[in-house]
């Protein structure tokens, strides 16, 4: 940043009620003082100025009435919040991390602690047989888990649903 | 007629189902919206149409309002997103501070702009004139601090952006518009400093 920019950013600041009480004195200090500082700040001022008497633009005339008709075929959405069941979010967030935490645990098994050789990695990945892995009781497992809260989930929008059918009668 | 409630006691009576109150938020703020939008997207037709879809869609949301920030902030903040929709249909470019391709834009609107000016200006005109060539994106955060009413942390909600960031963009912005005004009005911008 050229000197120029330094003095500008400074006096935006200072224009804008921003800078510091230490900043604003030295600033005012400059101003009296040095005709580049007194000159730039009368420029910046003015345009501040002018920006600040800068009129708003209006519509036509009929803008309130075209937005009211819009709204009056609308109705208000209901609040995000009272639609977002939040144990739901937590639901899946927990359901993926017992996923992820179980494929670790499971990888983390199949290492062999003992192993001296340096030589070759911890985890033999040219023998990891992926048909093996998910046809084994663990996985199974794991899948009969995902479809109880599959069901789980079902069964409360359900009853959800038979709640609200009931009220409307 | 304004019926001198504030913005919050006029949204709860909307909520409540007195659907008319609305208009006095409408009439409140149509100006300031429009402003926005209309610096944004530089087209009347437009952006009253953008404009009038920013309250629609406020309307349609209001119950999302948590009075945590002024209901301006919160307009503001559909109005940008929306302006932002319109012209990414539009596929006008209107990212970023960094990118060349945008002063290409605005310096290629300039040459029109400059051929419709008038000779005699007043002053104010000729800031919204210098601002209308102004990128989407300095008119915005110019009309946000000057006519909006919203400081620094407003806008930083309403664009998403850091304080600092606010800051500094806000001060490339006027740098420009100081530009762009001793280059189309030297005369006028000779008279002032």
């Amino acid at each position: 940043m050229n000197q120029q920019q330094n003095i500008e950013q400074q006096l935006w600041s200072y224009i804008d009620g921003l800078s510091s009480n230490e900043e604003r004195s030295a600033i005012q200090k400059l101003i009296e003082t040095n005709l580049e500082w007194k000159n730039k700040y009368h420029e910046l001022n003015e345009m501040h100025q002018l920006l600040n008497a800068a009129e708003l633009d209006h519509p036509s005339m009929r803008f309130t009435k075209n937005v009211m008709e819009e709204i009056a075929k609308l109705h208000i959405a209901p609040a995000t919040k009272n639609y977002i069941n939040k144990k739901i979010i937590w639901g899946i967030a927990g359901f993926f991390l017992t996923l992820i935490g179980a494929f670790l645990i499971y990888g983390f098994a199949q290492v062999d602690w003992n192993f001296q050789d340096n030589s070759k990695p911890l985890i033999d990945l040219s023998t990891f047989d992926i048909g093996k892995v998910f046809n084994n009781n663990f996985v199974n497992g794991f899948m009969m888990v995902n479809v109880l809260l599959g069901l789980v989930l079902l069964d409360r929008v359900l009853a959800n649903k038979r709640k609200k059918f009931q009220k409307q009668v | 007629m304004s019926t001198g409630l504030g913005d919050n006691e006029i949204i709860s009576r909307v909520l409540k189902g007195e659907q008319n109150a609305y208009a006095e938020l409408v009439n409140r703020y149509q100006a300031y919206v429009f402003t926005l939008v209309l610096r944004m997207i530089k087209s009347r037709e437009d952006a009253e149409e953008v404009a009038q879809d920013v309250f629609i869609k406020a309307y349609r949301s209001l119950a999302d309002f948590r009075g945590e920030s002024k209901f301006s902030t919160w307009l503001y903040t559909i109005a940008n997103t929306t302006s932002i929709t319109f012209l990414r249909k539009k596929k006008l470019d209107v990212h970023s501070l960094d990118n060349e391709k945008v002063f290409e834009v605005a310096d290629s609107k300039d040459s029109g702009l400059r051929a419709n000016m008038v000779e005699q200006k007043s002053r104010v005109n000729m800031v919204n004139e210098a601002i209308a060539m102004l990128s989407p994106d300095d008119a915005e955060i110019i009309t946000l601090f000057y006519k909006a009413e919203q400081n620094l942390e407003e806008i930083s909600r309403i664009l998403r952006l850091e304080t600092n960031t606010v800051k500094v963009r806000l001060h490339r912005a006027r740098t420009r518009l100081k530009d762009k005004m001793e280059k189309n009005f030297s005369e006028e911008v000779k008279n002032i400093y």
